[in-house]
C-alpha cells in the first residue's frame, strides 16, 4: 500500500461566513430605514472624539446610535454616552478587528426602525478590519494630521477599501507643519476620486460640511430605497 | 494580526471538506491570496501550522497563490495589472481608477487529498 495524492478542486470564500452576516445585516439596516456608517483608522487619531462630536450635533435633528470596539476597556463608550446618544461597547479581547456576527449580537434588543443613524467605530488598527464587511453604508477612515502625510501610502489596503477619508486634528496642522496637498495626492493615489473632509472635531471647523456630506448620503439611500 | 482567526477559518473549512468526503486525509490546501485582500502570506503561513495543531490537519501545507491587483481603465476599457498598490492607474495611459477586477480574493481552491493505492507487487 502506498499514498499518491490527487487535487481536488473546492473553491470557497474564505471570508464567506463573515460575508454572509454582513449580507444579512445590510438588509436589516435597509428595511430598517438607518443609514450606517463604521469608522477605522489608526489607534490615537481622534476617532472617539471625534464621533462624540459627530453624536452630540446629529442628536439635534436625528435619532442616531453608536457601536464601540475596543480591546479591552469600556472607557470609549462612557465617553460617547455623554452625547446621550445609545451606545454599546463590544469588548473584543484580543481580537484586532471587528466582525459583522459581533455587530448583529450588539444590535440584538435595538429596535433599528426608530434609528436614522447607526455608528461604528472599529478598533484602533489599519490592517485589520479592512477585511471584514460590517453590512454598513459607508466606510470612513480618519487621518490626523500628527500620524504624518504618507499612512495612506503605508496601508493601502485598508484606505483603498473606504469610501471617506476624514482629515482632523487641522487645529494642529501648523504645528505639525502638515501638508495638505501631500496628504490629498497620497489618498487620491490609493483611492482615486474618494471625497476627502479636513476639519477639527476639537474647534468644530470643518465639521459641518461633513454633517452635510453625512445627511446628503443617507436622504440618497431613502430616496433610492423610496422608488 | 488577525491571520490567525483566518487560519482557523481555513482549517475549519477545510475539515467539513474532508468529512464530507468521507474523511478524507487531505496533504495540502492550496489559498489564492489577493495583494489586496489584508492578509500576509508569511504571517498566515506560520498562523496556519498553529491553527493545525491538534487536529486531522497537523502536518499539512498550505500552498500559498499570490494574485496580482488588476484593475479597470474606464479610459482604454481594457483590465491592466496594476504596477503598484500605492498608485491606483492605469500603467498605460495614467487615467486613475479605483475599480478593482482581481486582487481580493482569499479563497481555498483546491484540496491536496492523500488516497491509498495498491502497489504493484
Amino acid at each position: 500500500m502506498g499514498s499518491e495524492p490527487r487535487l481536488v478542486e473546492v473553491r470557497k470564500n474564505v471570508l464567506k461566513q463573515n460575508d454572509l452576516v454582513a449580507r444579512v445585516l445590510r438588509a436589516q439596516f435597509r428595511a430598517a430605514g438607518v443609514y450606517v456608517v463604521s469608522l477605522v483608522s489608526s489607534p490615537g487619531t481622534g476617532k472617539t472624539t471625534f464621533l462624540e462630536k459627530i453624536l452630540t450635533r446629529l442628536c439635534q435633528s436625528y435619532s442616531v446610535a453608536a457601536l464601540v470596539g475596543d480591546l479591552a476597556t469600556e472607557n470609549d463608550a462612557v465617553r460617547l454616552a455623554r452625547s446621550h446618544a445609545p451606545v454599546k461597547q463590544i469588548t473584543t479581547g484580543t481580537l484586532c478587528h471587528l466582525e459583522a456576527a459581533m455587530v448583529q449580537n450588539a444590535v440584538k434588543g435595538w429596535d433599528l426602525n426608530h434609528l436614522d443613524f447607526l455608528f461604528i467605530e472599529n478598533v484602533g488598527n489599519l490592517v485589520c478590519p479592512s477585511s471584514y464587511d460590517l453590512g454598513e453604508n459607508l466606510r470612513l477612515v480618519l487621518l490626523s494630521v500628527t500620524e504624518g502625510e504618507d499612512k495612506p501610502l503605508k496601508y493601502p489596503t485598508i484606505f483603498n477599501s473606504a469610501d471617506v477619508a476624514v482629515v482632523t486634528k487641522m487645529d494642529l496642522a501648523s504645528a505639525v507643519e502638515f501638508d495638505w496637498h501631500s496628504a490629498h495626492s497620497n489618498l487620491q493615489a490609493v483611492r482615486p476620486g474618494m471625497p476627502i473632509f479636513r476639519l477639527s472635531a476639537k474647534t468644530g471647523d470643518g465639521m459641518e460640511e461633513y454633517l452635510d456630506f453625512l445627511t446628503a448620503r443617507r436622504d440618497e439611500l431613502r430616496a433610492a430605497a423610496a422608488i | 494580526m488577525h491571520e490567525l482567526s483566518i487560519a482557523m477559518s481555513i482549517v475549519e473549512m477545510t475539515q467539513e471538506e474532508a468529512e464530507r468526503r468521507g474523511g478524507v486525509q487531505v496533504s495540502a490546501v492550496h489559498l489564492r491570496l489577493g495583494a489586496m485582500s489584508g492578509v500576509v502570506r508569511e504571517a498566515l503561513l506560520s498562523a496556519y501550522e498553529m491553527a493545525c495543531a491538534d487536529t486531522p490537519l497537523e502536518g499539512s501545507r498550505l500552498v500559498v497563490e499570490e494574485v496580482p491587483v488588476v484593475v479597470f481603465c474606464p479610459s482604454c476599457q481594457v483590465r491592466r495589472p496594476l504596477s503598484s498598490v500605492q498608485l491606483f492607474c492605469c500603467p498605460e495611459c495614467g487615467t486613475p481608477t479605483s475599480e478593482i477586477v482581481q486582487g481580493k480574493e482569499l479563497e481555498v481552491v483546491a484540496l491536496e487529498i492523500e488516497e491509498w493505492v495498491q502497489s504493484p507487487v
